[in-house]
């Protein structure tokens, strides 16, 4: 490991710890890598950005031997290999953190981590040993995690750091993250690349997927840049900016930041006051939340995702009635003792684009038309008397897809078959088309592309000029900060703050998110100049 | 001395009750522990059933033909294994659903059983009667005479220890077995898992499929243990239909302790008792309430694991994965 660490330094003459050459998969009809070439450096971290659907999980998914390439050589350490299944990867010092974690909820770490390498058939010895050669990884790294915790009780960071230990503990040399900051904070991020730069020390090569320019730019030594299944440029990172990357992955100049014009905001929409929701076992989701949201203007909610937004956008939504407190639309009053439901909250001009598109937004194998009108099927224009009219749904559709751009245009193909971004523009256009007073919306971009982010926000700002209220619930920081005229944020279920657009940046608000600093101003500078 | 004699008398009659209690719950704990084993792997195992009816068959036909209850034994174990390949090559290999795969499996055994009986033995469906030496034999503890004549202490050792054939020795080292293989070794951490989350296993290296066909083999053994016992041990023969529903119970009894082996082992205990004392109570008058509600008592098992599973008893938490076949994301 120290040998490919010191020539890792050593430029053109470095040795490879991978080489991808004319790598080929196809799923059905869809060619998800076109002849993809590869060269990661030993001890490098290599970057691939790529739009969703460009082919980076595919391909490293081979890597691993989740699927078989149809054709092509994969080189570990110089040596040509076969990889048939993830047994082989490990078998060849690869390991990897999925995008969705590969840890068995019930578990505690140390079983997690044991599993497929117990050692011997009975586990008492191994559990041993593998109790000791955590200890030692998680001081070499930095890499702190209670081996006897049940992992589904951990936060999502320590998970994430158990499946780092599960490669290492395989004795990985080479490390692939798949989308590894999608799920947390700002300050977990700067942890986890702190990891990073340790293992890279130690001579770890690591491979990072992402389709986050920001993070490309700060950790990567090297950055591939992927689109529709191709490898389109191999950059060192110095030497490109994400301007450059990013037309790179989307094919055209992509507008980074959006056109936002200050807001107008007229009279109140929306006016919540100490909104309380207690679960039947006591556990508090929502502290005596009040807000005001005005004619005109978005207002975001930066938190940690489980500190009770989800929950907010479900009361709000009339999904779930508020233990106590109360929330007004218009001239309506919703309380405990007269609650609303959706189907009442849309009549009086509330739309919601739900976090979960999957769960909540569109039903997968309904057709695109169907999806498009769920929650609004009574409505006159898609019935003929008592009957859907099938013919007005495509056209309604037809005329939705022309004027998202959803793609591709059909009508009838099922929501499943569309891509991330074009499922969460079908769930918006839904929304938005009734001319909403007032839109809730969670995630908008969540797991959507660069082309697809930037129109999502473009019309979300339309509305806004049109005078719509929004409510904007999203992980994302930056999207919080580029689209909202008003900033709160939510911890542990109660509101912490609230900032103006002008007055945000990433460093306080991450700090009030993790619920730091945010009673005053002095407390927040006290901390930032302590760090 | 009269009084005396009553309570010796009552104390008899509940060693004698708790005495058939193990015998009619010997079946069900291999079959439950069976079903721990395939379902902690993410199948669902409802053809416990057909796998003892069919291996329940097999151990008779074969004793009649070769006069060894071993070779019975041997051939029924083979036969519920080959079941629960079956199983497997329908719900793991070829992804089709459990449920209608052990239900396929059940309606098999219930007419191949007699189909093949009736061609092969002219008995309507049962197979000839069993003499002694065809039969696993109750195992008479040394000094039960001895020992049985000490005062209370003695008929406990005489009628509830000693006595029993070898297969209920087996159906309770079955419950330490499951319970040291699920938590104490590999296989069993392994198996664990690939109910829980099988994409996990397969990311560390371990395929899914061979991991689950093991357990499926596993649970076909002790179901085949199950079935021979019904007919060559409990019984003396085969009779057409005689599980009766004993591997559903099982499959309740092992709900009922929550997938766990002591749970689903006081579970088929409990299952049996109220059996034993609802066959003990035929026909007997009981001070106040007149006849015994015998019909009542036998449906105790189905009513509590249905207040079991509405959640009243305690969640019951089932292995996440169960029931869906492993397929690679896209």
């Amino acid at each position: 490991m120290t040998d490919a660490s010191q020539m890792a330094n050593g430029g053109s003459t470095s040795p490879l710890a991978i080489e991808l050459s004319a790598i080929n998969k196809s799923f059905g009809d869809v060619h998800a890598n076109r002849d993809v070439n590869l060269k990661v450096v030993s001890g490098h971290i290599h970057g691939i950005i790529g739009e969703n659907g460009a082919g980076k999980s595919t391909l490293v998914s081979i890597l691993y031997g989740f699927y078989a390439a149809d054709g092509g050589l994969i080189s570990v350490n110089g040596q040509i290999t076969t990889i048939r299944n993830s047994a082989d990867a490990i078998g060849k010092g690869i390991g990897m953190v999925h995008q969705h974690f590969m840890l068995v909820p019930n578990f505690t770490v140390l079983e997690n981590v044991m599993l497929g390498h117990e050692g011997s058939l009975s586990i008492e010895a191994s559990a041993q040993k593998a109790r000791n050669v955590l200890n030692k990884l998680s001081e070499d790294f930095g890499l702190t995690v209670d081996s006897d915790m049940i992992v589904e009780n951990l936060p999502v960071g320590l998970q994430q750091r158990v499946e780092i230990l599960k490669a290492l503990f395989r004795g990985a040399e080479i490390l692939i993250l798949d989308e590894p900051t999608g799920v947390l904070t700002p300050q977990e991020t700067e942890q986890l690349f702190d990891i990073l730069r340790a293992l890279r020390e130690q001579g770890v090569t690591i491979l990072l997927i992402t389709h986050k320019l920001k993070e490309i730019m700060a950790i990567t030594d090297d950055v591939s840049v992927m689109r529709d299944g191709e490898m389109v440029a191999h950059l060192k990172t110095a030497q490109t900016s994400p301007a450059e990357l990013a037309e790179l992955m989307v094919g055209r100049k992509v507008l980074l930041e959006v056109d936002h014009t200050p807001a107008k905001p007229g009279v109140p929409v929306l006016q919540a006051e100490n909104l309380c929701l207690t679960t039947a076992n006591g556990i508090d989701h929502l502290k005596d939340i009040s807000l005001t949201l005005r004619e005109g203007e978005i207002v975001g909610v930066a938190g940690v995702s489980g500190n009770g937004q989800s929950e907010l956008l479900d009361v709000l939504s009339g999904i779930t009635t508020p233990t106590s407190g109360s929330f007004r639309v218009g001239t309506n009053e919703i309380t405990t003792q007269r609650p609303s439901d959706p189907a009442q909250l849309r009549r009086l001009g509330v739309a919601h684009v739900p976090e979960d598109r999957h769960k909540c937004g569109i039903i997968l194998p309904f057709s695109a038309a169907e999806s498009m009108i769920l929650g609004y099927s009574g409505t006159d224009e898609q019935n003929q008397g008592w009957w859907l009219s099938p013919s007005a749904l495509e056209q309604n559709c037809a005329d939705r897809m022309h004027g998202f751009d959803i793609r591709p245009p059909l009508p009838s193909l099922a929501s499943a078959n569309f891509s991330g971004g074009n499922q969460q523009k079908i769930v918006l256009a839904r929304e938005i088309s009734t001319q909403p007073k007032l839109l809730l919306v969670g995630q908008p971009t969540r797991g959507v592309d660069i082309g697809a982010i930037e129109f999502i926000h473009k019309q979300l700002i339309a509305l806004r000029n049109e005078g719509c209220a929004i409510l904007l619930v999203s992980v994302e920081l930056d999207e919080i900060m580029s689209l909202s005229d008003r900033i709160l944020v939510m911890n542990n279920g109660q509101m912490v703050g609230e900032l103006a657009r002008e007055e945000a940046d990433e460093q306080q608000l991450g700090l009030m998110m993790a619920g730091i600093g945010a009673e005053d101003g002095i407390t927040t500078s006290q901390m930032r100049a302590g760090s | 001395m009269q009084e005396e004699g009553g309570v010796a008398d009552l104390w008899l009659q509940f060693l004698l009750t708790i005495d058939a209690t193990l015998r009619v719950a010997t079946p069900l704990i291999l079959c439950a522990m069976a079903g721990i084993f395939s379902e902690k792997s993410g199948i669902i195992d409802i053809s416990l059933e057909g796998k003892m009816l069919m291996s329940a068959f097999a151990a008779a036909a074969v004793a009649t033909l070769t006069s060894s209850a071993l070779a019975g034994l041997v051939t029924a174990i083979g036969v519920s294994v080959l079941l629960g390949l079956l199983h497997g090559l329908a719900s793991i290999t070829l992804r089709g659903n459990q449920v209608i795969s052990g239900l396929a499996i059940n309606i098999l055994a219930s007419g191949l059983t007699v189909t093949i009986g009736i061609a092969m033995f002219k008995q309507g469906g049962q197979t000839p009667n069993l003499s002694r030496a065809e039969r696993f034999r109750p195992i008479e503890l040394p000094f039960a005479e001895q020992i049985g004549n000490l005062p209370l202490i003695g008929p406990i050792y005489r009628e509830v220890i000693s006595g029993h054939n070898i297969l209920v020795w087996v159906a309770l080292a079955a419950v330490l077995f499951t319970a040291f293989i699920l938590t104490r070794t590999r296989f069993g951490l392994r198996l664990r898992a690939v109910g829980e989350k099988p994409e996990a296993l397969d990311s560390a290296g371990v395929s899914v499929a061979k991991t689950r066909y093991l357990a499926l083999i596993v649970a076909g053994v002790l179901c085949g243990m199950a079935g021979a016992y019904l007919s060559t041990a409990h019984g003396s023969g085969f009779v057409r239909e005689m599980t009766a529903g004993k591997g559903y119970i099982a499959l309740a009894a092992m709900i009922f302790g929550k997938w766990q082996p002591r749970g689903a082992l006081l579970a088929c205990l409990l299952f049996g008792f109220l059996e034993a004392v609802a066959s003990r109570l035929q026909g007997v008058d009981v001070p106040l309430i007149g006849e015994a509600p015998v019909d009542l008592i036998l449906a105790l098992p189905y009513l509590l694991t249905v207040i079991l599973l509405a959640g009243f008893v305690g969640k019951a938490m089932p292995p996440r994965a169960i029931g869906e076949p492993y397929v690679k994301e896209r």
